[in-house]
């Protein structure tokens, strides 16, 4: 716009604003004022309402309101008190600048961003001069010394993400779970052994290995337990259209990985009538009746089964471990 | 109508539009989320009743179910599905069916405690099922908590949610909420299996396990929400969702009144 201005300078415009009442009549004005003292005064009496509230209440205490129901008379006091004080003051101050401070509109004008040619040769100059100094071109130990230490810096990194790379560097983890010939099958979490002919048609048991809690217990985490949930399904024989493996249930028992092979949530809404199991997260939708082939949703391929047999004593047993790896897909799995 | 039309210029018309919107949800929320529950004593069968469930069954049930109960093409066998099953369905009001459908819903009975438990023994002398609890299978005052808090979370929250209150499942069908269900219609559904629902039965959940889940559904019923409204108690979707709508429309209602010019 104009050449006289300096840098950063505003230029004055003419308003076109029109005048506010506050700026015309000294009685608007001095009820705007008041308006904003009772905002700040407001939240003052509010921050000290909150201290009061939070002596005076008790945590146990509930108060039942319309809408709400069973509140927490507590947590509810806090919430309001240090909620509408905070408000109160922020409102006190945008009232103040909207109602009684200078409402000139003004216009920053903006400049080039770049120095001019003398300050760039300068800088220029001083950085030639200092790379001079510092002998980087002359003392040729030292930045041979310098590009090794750099070139050999990011070897940690790949130490640390190795994980990510070829099949070799994998433990067998993602593969393995505690299932193997002759594992006891128990209820989850009663932890009693289950015997076939306590299933009834229709029935459904979720279920893990008799030596997982022992696992936990050692390894202190729920590695294990996040692999070898399964649930039993019994269902008419005559029901099952097919399954992953020959006879592999046991007089229409199954049991399936209730690991959804999608993204690995723990899966068990067993619809009894169409012997669909429908995973919550992404509506991944298997049919148990049919080798929990995928019906529906993003999982990409089926449950994988566990072999089903009995014992000496009757109770059920897995016949072997899962012959795929259970749970989401990963690099180097096979399918 | 021409007031109206200036004054939704207003600065503070966001938040009265936004505050009469809660308000109003607030509301459908309470009405559609208030219900009461009933329920029924069960009793020994008499020679008297078993006949009078009969005249009922041949009067309102043999249409879809069949005169002998054997089924049509309309409705399943109730040979064997025992009284807890006929409990079950008729003291909810899911049968008689309204109309066919997806699913059956809960509405008001439409049979009196004593008709039902005329139904009931009449179904019972079909075949072997699963019986009515007694008042001492219902007596879980003394159970474990605790217990069933992981019974529940590892049989029912899958479909019925942490909290009871029901979800969604494939093809029309849902869990529903247990908050109108009497204890009496909790067990009578995990024995039978109703609709979509797996069996629970007292081989696999033993009378025991029974008890503590349902002290654990009347302890998640009782709970007050120290958060202030439960959203449904769906978790983290609602919550978001809410926070997202509310907060956000808060947030824009305030910017308004900031950036507007004042008079």
């Amino acid at each position: 716009m104009s050449d006289d201005l300096q840098q950063g300078e505003l230029a004055p415009t003419p308003s076109h604003h029109p005048r506010r009442r506050t700026d015309v009549d000294p009685r608007a004005a001095k009820r705007a004022e008041r308006e904003v003292a009772t905002l700040f005064t407001l939240g003052a009496l509010l921050a000290i309402a909150f201290v009061v509230a939070f002596v005076a209440i008790s945590p146990e205490r509930t108060v039942s309101l319309p809408v709400m129901g069973e509140t927490s008379a507590f947590n509810l006091a806090l919430g309001l008190t240090f909620g509408l004080s905070m408000f109160c003051i922020g409102a006190g101050a945008i009232h103040w600048a909207r109602k009684l401070m200078p409402a000139e509109e003004v216009v920053s004008e903006r400049h080039a961003l770049a120095s001019d040619p003398e300050e760039r040769a300068a800088a220029a100059d001083v950085f030639d001069e200092g790379a001079e100094a510092s002998g980087f071109g002359s003392r040729k130990i030292i930045r041979r010394s310098l590009i090794g230490a750099l070139v050999l810096f990011p070897l940690p990194l790949i130490v640390m993400l190795r994980d990510l790379g070829p099949r070799i560097m994998i433990p067998k983890v993602m593969g393995e779970t505690l299932w193997k010939r002759n594992e006891p099958i128990v209820n989850d979490p009663t932890l009693r052994k289950v015997r076939p002919e306590e299933i009834p048609v229709g029935g459904l048991i979720n279920a893990i290995p008799e030596s997982l809690p022992e696992v936990e217990e050692r390894e202190g985490n729920l590695n294990a337990r996040a692999k070898a949930g399964i649930i039993l399904v019994r269902m008419d024989p005559s029901e099952i259209k097919s399954q992953q493996g020959d006879g592999w249930d046991y007089q229409g028992i199954l049991a399936f990985s209730k690991i959804c092979t999608h993204l690995g949530c723990p899966i068990s809404l067993y619809q009894q009538r169409t012997h669909h199991l429908l995973c919550p997260c992404h509506q991944s939708t298997y049919d148990l009746s049919d080798s929990a082939a995928v019906v529906f949703g993003p999982a990409a391929r089926g449950l994988p089964q566990l072999p089903l047999t009995v014992d000496d004593e009757g109770y059920l047993v897995a016949a072997d471990a899962f012959q795929q790896a259970i749970g989401p897909s990963f690099w180097e799995r096979n399918s | 109508m021409n007031s109206l039309a200036a004054k939704r210029r207003h600065p503070s018309a966001v938040l009265v539009v936004l505050f009469v919107g809660l308000c109003l949800t607030g509301v459908v929320y309470s009405i559609v989320g208030s219900a009461t529950a009933a329920g029924a004593t069960p009793q020994q069968a008499s020679q008297t009743q078993i006949e009078r469930g009969k005249e009922l069954f041949l009067e309102g049930c043999a249409s879809c179910h069949g005169i002998g109960a054997q089924g049509t093409a309309n409705g399943p066998t109730l040979v064997g599905v025992g009284a807890a099953a006929v409990d079950f369905q008729v003291s909810t009001g899911r049968m008689p069916l309204a109309a066919p459908g997806g699913q059956a819903k809960r509405k008001p009975p439409q049979y009196t405690e004593e008709e039902t438990a005329a139904l009931a023994a009449f179904v019972a002398t079909l075949g072997p099922g699963p019986e009515i609890p007694s008042e001492s299978d219902l007596n879980f005052a003394d159970a474990d908590l605790a217990k069933g808090g992981d019974l529940f979370r590892t049989n029912c929250t899958q479909c019925h949610n942490f909290a009871g209150v029901g979800g969604a499942l494939s093809n029309g069908a849902y869990a529903p909420g247990l908050d109108e269900a009497t204890p009496k219609q909790i067990w009578e559904a995990m024995v039978t299996g109703p609709q979509s629902m797996p069996v629970f039965s007292n081989s696999t959940l033993t009378p025991d396990d029974k008890r503590k889940i349902l002290k654990y559904i009347e302890y998640v019923r009782s709970s007050p929400n120290p958060g202030g409204l439960d959203l449904g108690r769906l978790g983290p979707v609602t919550e978001g969702l809410a926070l997202f709508t509310v907060g956000f429309g808060v947030l824009i209602g305030v910017a308004i009144w900031i950036g507007a010019r004042a008079k």
